[in-house]
């Protein structure tokens, strides 16, 4: 499931919680600008097997409609998915691209 | 009721009086007996607490803060390479403002390897956000084990507490203890109610991550909480006294301090000795005091200065080194005199490492060379330090 995503906004004094215990997703923002090369499915290879969606240290893998689907907002870039599918189904791009 | 106790038997008593419900700890010298006496107490039903028992130091911090986390009043208690060893707990504890309170039992640091009393364990994580409190007898111990709570549990502080006992000369030295009755205590100590545990009702985020646009807002808040724990420490004092008769004067206490030429600041048990030889100097004409710092977080930066501004010089004698500089504790009460614009001499001595003795004539010679000037870090026991 994806995150609730907020707006990019500007946090005052008094918006930050004493303590950090509060409503989930409340500071929750994008958070993926330091990836330098992304994962691309290539959906017509892609089998559904969940094994990229298992190994996803981020957990930003969801499988949808039988395919697997990155959420860019949070992925890292790290390629272990592209490392965990046997069928080749996964490249990584450069980001530049 | 008068009793005769350790003061890890007095600490633990305190800690029974303030109805903890879970205790996790895992046993090291010389902190070893509280953590006995309170699995005695669940065993005899005199103590209704879950008592966890873990395999190691991480894992005993660990389950105190995800038991603060779940909303109860924990408790857990280590001393040298186990503190060390929590380190990294203690500052999850400390960020999620949990307030647990540990005894410590001050002891040296390896290597080389030894299981006698210095301060170096709890004064290498001073910068860790928890109170720090240093005491001075079994009874202040034991008392200190109820203060904790009331101070880290209300709501202007929400801070973990760390109770340091020297080891072994307080540790397992046997006093005369007045140990208070439950009904008291329970006027004292309120049951913990807090709303940063949680919620099924209302599910919140926990021991959250939190970016660069909002992370200092948080270590601000943790700052300024503990600064807020100076007037709290007070009330705490007060409501203390007035339920149980004991008065104690916060951050530092001072003896005959305000018409003292040289001043002795140190912490612990040798304040009682420094106390002592301070007679013996009055009676030879010499005016000296001693100040005992009672808590080292919040510092009593305000407290100290103003205890010293009309000394000739200071001396810190404290059981532990910032190797490179010197003691912790002396580097933060320069900075006070500093920031009260004091520029008296002060000099610091390093004693009671890995257990060494400090001695009457030790304290005499510290008062000697403050009124005569000495190296600003002087080791006791040697002479030679070039």
């Amino acid at each position: 499931m994806k995150p609730f995503v907020r707006e990019k906004k500007t946090f005052g004094f008094d918006d930050v919680p004493e303590d950090t215990c509060y409503e989930a997703g409340y500071l929750v923002t994008i958070n993926a600008g330091w990836r330098s090369i992304r994962p691309v499915i290539n959906a017509e290879k892609c089998v559904g097997c969940s094994q990229c969606y298992l190994y996803c240290p981020d957990g930003v893998i969801a499988i949808k409609d039988g395919k697997a689907v990155v959420d860019y907002d949070f992925c890292k870039g790290c390629g272990i998915c592209e490392k965990t599918c046997k069928i080749g189904a996964i490249v990584m791009e450069d980001e530049q691209k | 009721m008068k009793q005769y106790l350790s003061g890890d038997e007095a600490f633990a008593a305190g800690i029974r009086l303030a109805r903890p419900e879970v205790v996790s700890a895992y046993p090291i010298t010389p902190q070893t007996i509280v953590v006995e006496r309170l699995s005695d107490m669940v065993e005899d039903g005199s103590l209704d607490a879950e008592f966890i028992h873990v395999e190691s130091e991480h894992s005993a911090l660990s389950c105190a803060i995800g038991a603060s986390a779940a909303g109860v009043r924990t408790f857990t208690a280590t001393s040298s390479q186990g503190l060390l060893y929590m380190a990294e707990g203690l500052v999850y504890a400390s960020g999620g403002r949990f307030p647990i309170v540990m005894m410590n039992a001050n002891r040296s640091t390896a290597l080389p390897w030894n299981i006698y009393g210095d301060q170096r364990d709890s004064l290498a994580l001073l910068d860790t956000g928890w109170i720090q409190a240093y005491a001075e007898n079994a009874q202040e111990a034991l008392d200190l084990a109820l203060l904790s709570y009331y101070i880290a549990e209300h709501k202007d502080v929400s801070t973990p507490f760390m109770v340091n006992l020297d080891g072994f000369i307080l540790t397992h030295t046997y006093e005369e203890v007045d140990v208070p009755e439950q009904a008291d205590a329970d006027k004292f100590l309120p049951h913990y109610e807090t709303e940063n545990c949680f919620d099924f009702e209302h599910p919140k985020n926990m021991a959250f991550s939190a970016g660069p646009d909002t992370n200092y807002i948080f270590k601000y808040k943790e700052h300024a909480a503990l600064l807020r724990a100076i007037p709290v420490i007070t009330e705490a004092e007060q409501k203390f006294a007035e339920i149980f008769g004991r008065q104690y004067t916060g951050l530092i206490d001072t003896y005959k301090t305000e018409d003292a030429d040289y001043i002795l600041i140190t912490l612990g048990t040798i304040a009682g000795l420094s106390r002592e030889i301070a007679d013996k100097l009055r009676a030879e004409g010499k005016k000296v005091g001693v100040l005992r710092i009672r808590y080292l977080r919040p510092f009593p930066t305000e407290e100290i200065s103003a205890a010293v501004k009309n000394a000739k010089a200071v001396a810190v004698l404290e059981k532990d080194i910032s190797f490179g500089n010197a003691g912790t504790v002396f580097t933060n009460v320069t900075s006070a005199l500093q920031a009260a614009g004091l520029n008296i001499p002060a000099y610091n001595f390093i004693g009671g490492l890995g257990g060494r003795n400090i001695s009457h004539a030790d304290i005499t010679d510290i008062f000697e060379k403050t009124e005569h000037g000495t190296e600003r870090v002087n080791f006791i026991g040697i002479e030679v330090q070039k």
